[in-house]
């Protein structure tokens, strides 16, 4: 038998009995976290992709030196991997420690926040035909949490721009518009107030667009992007920002195609770690109650299938969900049904094995 | 914090304060000053009958705009005199600006177009709306979003007013390169200032009969920055009690915007968040065209188009929405107490915007500014007291 070389290339002339198998690190989390996951697992069994899954627990402990980290075996099964799924994590408010998710973003130097953002068919907004993508800078900009008190009642927070890390988002940005045949790139910024900070981010973003010359560049004020995308989303296709801008847009746009509950999202981190997560919360009223939809982490997991270069599995899996809400037979609470989260789920892969 | 241990701290800071800012005062004797004078301030001087007012028409579509607010309001009689103060955005000087801030320190009112901030030029060019806004004080930016009859849109029913601090926050425009490649960028909250807004805020949400206030912030990560704004508008909330309060984080604002927007009744927030939040609701009833702004401060009003845009895309081609600056005229003619003519040109105004064929491009219309204009002056001719035949 004939192994297939890279894992981006499954089905090589009828080699395809022999996908590599590649393991993925598995964060479940809290509250649905861990119904979610073994949903998406059930899914991916049924697609027969080549994916090994490691479950770990990303609980934070202290390290040697008091500083607070996540535990080792997490660490080195990322490493190992370099691919993570994650679902959603709680952060408890006194337990001393700080928010898992920044924790996650510091240990791996997860620098990009990717939103792809399309309208869901069957899940009706008032906005249809959304298809953008949102790049935030996740590491500085604004959420730096470097704050003073001057003086009793004068507080200064400082947003921190720097050159490198803009280089890297906006190279970041135009690789995958490149990679995903995208046709522009927009930098939001406000760079008519805030001069030298924005201005700094906006020339870095200038010079990698040399770069690029097969994309189209734009730049645009924030308040501009956010008028016209209420008005006309489709205007839109790559946009890059900062982080604060980012976070602020990436939820506006999560809004226009329905919610966190259906918003893939992916973090790529330096050395090549990519973490693909759903951003909603953990719901400890319903965990446990197979009342959880699992669109959010399905459709993170095929951003990550995409990302690791298979293609047909991701699209398969994402056909198979969108057909399942378009139907509107099997939908969870959140969407407008009734169902359970593993009659959901049970109609995907059936989906699934009659798209094979 | 109690309102006594805050007129103590305001009174330790009056001497530290005092000699740098003479504009900057305590919480405390901030109310009290407020409270005197809010019902009273006599509206601005008149000579002869007549009002003068600055008039900024700025770049873009502003000059155009401009004229046709006079065009209007000569044709309806009103008396209002505008003297033209024109700011050139392309030089490096500051003079320009420096007139117009006289002209409205003397006039006590304007209505100005928004001046194109050229962000190629070096960072020690600031902006010019900016500089107006901070040097005059116009503290408060109170934009009102409501969906009109004739203008469809993905939403109905909306009605939000949107609080916007405007002299702080993220446009304090304090930035230094201490290493290159390294900028830092200040963002500055002040108990002052925050206590100022929320009393504007809920003093406004009273005279209006507004029952609910939303502070917008994003205290969970900015715990320091907007923890004091947040903390700020929960002092002055607990002085109104008919109102009711509560608070919501800005991504999650815009989610809930975007989705049920008919939630929201006044909003109150600093100054970034304000700017994207505006433009959304403003994007929610309609676009740019059609939303008026004012910037009220102690002693100066400005008002300007809701969303600040130069329009440089579409300037001289007559196909600009004149809705916006043509409402914000009435604004202006509001706070001149010149209610009749407000209302009347107001009146004017909302039924030309509910006839389609009259609709402008970024309605989806095909109509130009020049009809628009011409349709309210009919309207006005129409319903106004009719001469009687010598």
């Amino acid at each position: 038998c004939h192994a297939v070389e890279s894992a981006a290339a499954p089905c090589i002339n009828g080699w395809e009995e022999f996908p590599r198998m590649q393991t993925v690190t598995l964060i479940p989390g809290d509250g649905i976290g861990p119904e979610i996951s073994s949903a998406v697992m059930k899914i991916f069994e049924t697609a027969k992709a080549p994916i090994r899954w490691e479950e770990r627990n990303v609980t934070a402990i202290k390290g040697p030196g008091g500083r607070w980290m996540i535990p080792p075996d997490a660490k080195e099964s990322m490493d190992k991997s370099k691919i993570g799924l994650k679902g959603p994590l709680k952060t408890p408010i006194a337990a001393g420690h700080p928010s898992m998710n920044l924790l996650l973003r510091k240990t791996f130097d997860l620098y990009a926040n990717v939103r792809p953002c399309i309208s869901i068919e069957g899940y009706k907004t008032p906005y249809t035909d959304v298809n953008l993508v949102t790049i935030r800078e996740n590491t500085e900009g604004e959420y730096s949490g470097i704050e003073h008190v001057i003086v009793d009642g004068v507080v200064q927070s400082i947003k921190l721009i720097t050159e490198d890390a803009s280089r890297r988002i906006a190279e970041y940005a135009f690789e995958y518009a490149r990679n995903n045949q995208r046709n522009s790139v927009t930098a939001v910024h406000k760079a008519n107030i805030m001069r030298m900070s924005d201005g700094l981010f906006l020339r870095k973003c200038r010079e990698v667009a040399e770069n690029y010359k097969d994309i189209k560049f734009t730049e645009m004020y924030l308040d501009t992007v956010c008028l016209n995308m209420v008005q006309d989303p489709t205007q839109f296709d790559v946009l890059v920002m900062p982080n604060l801008y980012g976070d602020i847009l990436s939820d506006l746009c999560a809004g226009l195609i329905g919610g966190l509950g259906v918003t893939p999202s992916g973090n790529i981190g330096a050395n090549g770690v990519a973490i693909f997560e759903s951003v909603h919360g953990t719901a400890p009223d319903i965990a446990g109650l197979d009342l959880a939809n699992p669109t959010a982490l399905l459709l993170s997991a095929v951003m990550m299938l995409r990302h690791m270069g298979l293609h047909d599995y991701g699209n398969k899996i994402q056909t198979a969900c969108f057909d399942t809400i378009r139907d509107k037979k099997v939908l969870t609470k959140d969407l407008g049904g009734n169902s359970k989260c593993s009659e959901f789920t049970a109609d995907i892969c059936r989906r699934i094995q009659d798209l094979d | 914090m109690t309102a006594r241990s805050v007129r103590s701290l305001s009174g330790a800071l009056k001497p530290l304060f005092s000699n740098r800012c003479p504009g900057v005062y305590g919480a405390a004797s901030c109310n009290q000053r407020q409270k005197s004078t809010y019902t009273t301030i006599p509206p601005p001087a008149r000579y002869g009958g007549r009002h003068t007012v600055t008039l900024i028409p700025g770049d873009g579509i502003g000059p155009e705009l401009g004229n046709h607010v006079r065009e209007l309001f000569r044709f309806c009689c009103v008396p209002v005199d505008f003297e033209v103060v024109n700011v050139d955005s392309s030089v490096a000087s500051e003079d320009d600006i420096n007139n117009a801030i006289m002209a409205i320190r003397r006039n006590g009112v304007a209505l100005k177009g928004n001046i194109e901030t050229n962000h190629n030029l070096p960072p020690s060019y600031k902006s010019r709306n900016n500089l107006l806004r901070t040097t005059l004080d116009l503290y408060a930016n109170v934009m009102h979003c409501q969906s009109l009859p004739g203008v469809r849109t993905r939403h109905r029913n909306i009605d939000i007013m949107i609080i916007r601090e405007n002299t702080e926050g993220e446009y304090s425009s304090l930035e230094h390169e201490n290493v290159p490649g390294v900028v830092e960028c200040l963002k500055i909250i002040t108990k002052t200032k925050s206590l100022r807004i929320a009393d504007y805020a809920f003093r406004t949400a009273r005279a209006k009969g507004r029952r609910r206030v939303t502070a917008v912030h994003k205290a969970n990560i900015m715990k320091l920055g907007d923890g004091l704004f947040l903390e700020c508008c929960k002092e002055v909330a607990s002085g109104y009690p008919e109102i009711t309060f509560d608070s919501m984080i800005v991504d999650n604002t815009t989610m809930q915007l975007v989705s049920r927007p008919q939630q929201f009744d006044l909003m109150v927030m600093p100054n970034l968040y304000g700017n994207v939040v505006s433009n959304v609701c403003a994007g929610l009833v309609g676009g740019p065209g059609l939303v008026p702004g004012a910037n009220y401060g102690e002693d100066y009003a400005v008002f300007e188009t809701g969303t600040r845009n130069t329009g440089k895309s579409i300037a001289n081609r007559n196909t600009a929405n004149p809705t916006a600056m043509l409402l914000a005229s009435c604004l202006l003619l509001d706070h001149l107490k010149l209610h009749a003519y407000a209302s009347m040109i107001r009146r004017a105004i909302l039924s030309t915007v509910s006839e389609t064929r009259l609709h402008t491009a970024d309605l989806g219309g095909q109509g130009s500014t020049s009809e628009v204009v011409q349709s309210i002056m009919n309207a006005v001719q129409s319903t106004g007291p009719q001469t009687l035949s010598i």
